[in-house]
């Protein structure tokens, strides 16, 4: 086991696309560490350069001590699971899981033990004796992950494992891949552009775009308090309402004239929008109290909460996420109101955060 | 096409519990079909037929009038003809022309497979600079008919000695069959996912064993088609064969079969017989491949 350290990695292809412009990353030893971002972002470059699959530029990786610029993916020690599980078609699943450890030549008995433990922890048994194509998604998905850890790596590396699996076979395999990590404590570096899974599997969470960083920091962190204007439109579904705001009187008003709580040590003369989550925000009576008069534009009823659009006067329809006890129909007469604690606040030019 | 075959099937035994209306429908196309497809057969068959029906009679029923259909006397003597030598013993030139056939094909079509899956593979694989200018310089030069070329081709081999030598043959059908075969062989590495030759790499193979043990196998149906087509290809060129050789010994089997036409007579006899041994060999080699050139041509359509 070891932690990843990427110093200053800069990936640029020979027709001249740039897929990583900067990337530093500091993965501890067994942390289960997920890069986030839209496609394009080069999270996958990364994750591959890390791999030995693709030579970056310039810029270093070092896996626990060990400078790896230079070694081939197979001395790395290094285990990857690939979104199309990459299980070869032509091996029974006993001998995809061998495959790996014939190839280091490792004895016959040991190959069959390893081969039965990793079957065992990901429940295999039954399947041993199948070929991929006799295999459903979850479960060449499964094979995928025990090929990996018969291993034993110093790192697991994860290419969007889940991405063609349906909806709730994901969030099984996303808590069985979570409880596998923590059992075996190994390092996992899990690449995805779903921010559900990123946010309940990551120790920590690195979201990237446009080849660079934009933020490092636990689940919490980077929910409460996006480190940019990119983050802060990219976690959290409903996205954060973004809202142009003036200090005024030691207050900070949006437009409409819509009450902020100010966080401490404001810039002045610049302009800044306030990054205000669905849930801060509050739908009420209308002539409620610190409320401004609103409007709701439609309503989406999700069972357990409902989602406001509501047009308070501002430049954009805000989103308000509230209990579905409390309900009013579109175009009723309302008031909006803020009721969380400061905001994150940023600055429009720099884009990033300045309280 | 696959679709239209299967209609064409399944059109034939019609279900009873079928909508009146649409079974006539179904029973007024079929009947068209079949009318069409005979009517087809007949056209693209005949020759042939009369191909090997001439090569199998005596000089006599061949200039028969009218043409004698089937009550001829059999006679193997124009296949004895094309590989015997008609002075008593030893082999005819058209032998040594058919032999120069295979040698030429079979060889040229290796090399061009040899060349052109790597170098797929590669252009599917790897970023390369410039790569859809180099895959379209590389598709251009099959933009004109070879034939354009003969003279150039012919100036320069005068020059390095490759008039009437197997070898230049080679080159040249190598030459054109190279591009075609980078182009068709890209389409099926591009289908073969690249995850395999990722998985093997982590698993601790260099690239090209990854290649060679992993992408290789997946894609010999691919190859095989893209052989099949090479190999047509080269078996049947005639232009340049008649350009750039002249003797007998390296002459391949189109221009030596069209040879025997031009004399004060034609033994039309040897002609058919000829021709029907010059087919055989690639309708053969296409059968016991037609599994993976049926896999290889429809292998686009099928989702991974």
């Amino acid at each position: 086991m070891a932690g990843i350290e990427v110093t200053a990695l800069h990936k640029r292809y020979p027709d001249g696309t740039v897929a990583v412009e900067h990337v530093d990353l500091s993965i501890a030893d067994g942390e289960l560490f997920v890069m986030l971002g839209p496609s394009g972002c080069g999270k996958t470059t990364t994750l591959r350069a890390i791999a030995g699959l693709e030579r970056q530029t310039t810029g270093d990786i070092r896996i626990g001590p060990t400078l790896v610029n230079d070694l081939p993916p197979a001395e790395r020690d290094i285990a990857m699971v690939f979104q199309f599980y990459a299980l070869y078609p032509h091996l029974r699943t006993r001998d995809n899981l061998a495959f790996p450890l014939r190839a280091e030549g490792l004895p016959k008995a040991e190959v069959r033990d390893r081969v039965e433990e990793a079957a065992r922890l990901m429940r295999l048994e039954p399947l041993l004796n199948r070929r991929p194509r006799q295999l459903s998604g979850g479960e060449q998905q499964r094979v995928a992950l025990a090929r990996a850890l018969v291993r034993r790596p110093r790192a697991f590396l994860m290419d969007e494992p889940l991405t063609n699996l349906d909806a709730e076979l994901r969030a099984d395999m996303r808590t069985e891949i979570k409880h596998l990590q923590g059992q075996l404590g190994t390092t996992m570096v899990y690449v995805t552009h779903d921010q559900v899974e990123a946010m309940s599997l990551g120790h920590r969470i690195a979201i990237l775009n446009k080849g660079r960083v934009e933020q490092i920091g636990t689940p919490l962190e980077v929910y409460n308090r996006p480190a940019s204007l990119f983050c802060a439109a990219f976690i959290g579904s409903p996205p954060m309402n973004l809202i142009e705001v003036e200090v005024a009187d030691g207050e900070l008003r949006g437009q409409g004239g819509l009450a902020l709580t100010p966080p401490p040590g404001l810039p002045r003369d610049r302009r800044l929008v306030a990054g205000v989550r669905p849930e801060a925000l509050e739908v009420a009576e209308p002539g409620a109290e610190r409320s401004v008069p609103a409007r709701v534009v439609s309503a989406e009823w999700l069972g357990d909460e409902v989602i406001y659009v509501v047009d308070h006067g501002g430049q954009r329809d805000v989103r308000v996420r509230m209990p579905s006890t409390v309900r009013f129909d579109a175009d009723a007469k309302v008031g909006l109101r803020h009721t969380g604690v400061a905001p994150a606040v940023y600055d429009v030019s720099t884009e990033e955060l300045v309280a | 096409m696959a679709v239209s075959v299967n209609e064409a099937v399944s059109a034939g035994p019609v279900p009873d519990h079928a909508p009146p209306a649409r079974r006539r429908g179904f029973r007024g196309r079929s009947v068209l079909e079949v009318a069409l497809l005979t009517a087809l057969a007949v056209v693209m068959l005949f020759p042939v037929l009369w191909m090997i029906e001439t090569s199998i009679k005596e000089n006599r029923d061949v200039y028969a009038v009218p043409a004698k259909f089937f009550d001829f006397k059999v006679t193997l003597d124009h296949y004895r003809d094309v590989f015997v030598s008609s002075g008593g013993g030893g082999r005819s030139t058209l032998s040594v022309a058919f032999l120069n056939s295979v040698l030429v094909a079979g060889v040229s079509t290796v090399l061009a497979t040899l060349l052109g899956v790597p170098a797929a593979w590669a252009y599917s694989r790897f970023s390369v600079k410039a790569k859809k200018d180099q895959l379209f310089f590389i598709l251009s030069t099959r933009f004109m008919p070879p034939v354009v070329v003969v003279i150039p081709i012919f100036l320069m081999y005068r020059q390095v000695g490759l008039i009437d030598h197997p070898l230049g043959l080679i080159l040249i059908y190598t030459a054109f069959n190279v591009p075609f075969t980078i182009w068709m062989m890209k389409g099926f590495v591009d289908e073969v996912p690249a995850e395999y030759e990722d998985a093997a790499m982590l698993d601790g193979y260099t690239r090209l064993q990854a290649f060679r043990k992993f992408t290789l196998p997946l894609l010999v149906p691919g190859i095989a088609a893209t052989a099949v087509f090479a190999l047509i290809f080269s078996w049947n060129e005639f232009v340049f064969a008649i350009f750039l050789t002249s003797s007998d010994n390296v002459r391949t089997a189109p221009p030596a079969i069209a040879g025997l036409i031009g004399g004060t007579t034609v033994d039309w006899g040897l002609v058919a017989a000829s021709s029907v041994v010059f087919a055989l060999p690639v309708l053969i080699f296409a059968y016991l491949v037609r599994k993976h050139l049926v896999a290889g041509v429809t292998l686009g359509a099928v989702r991974r």
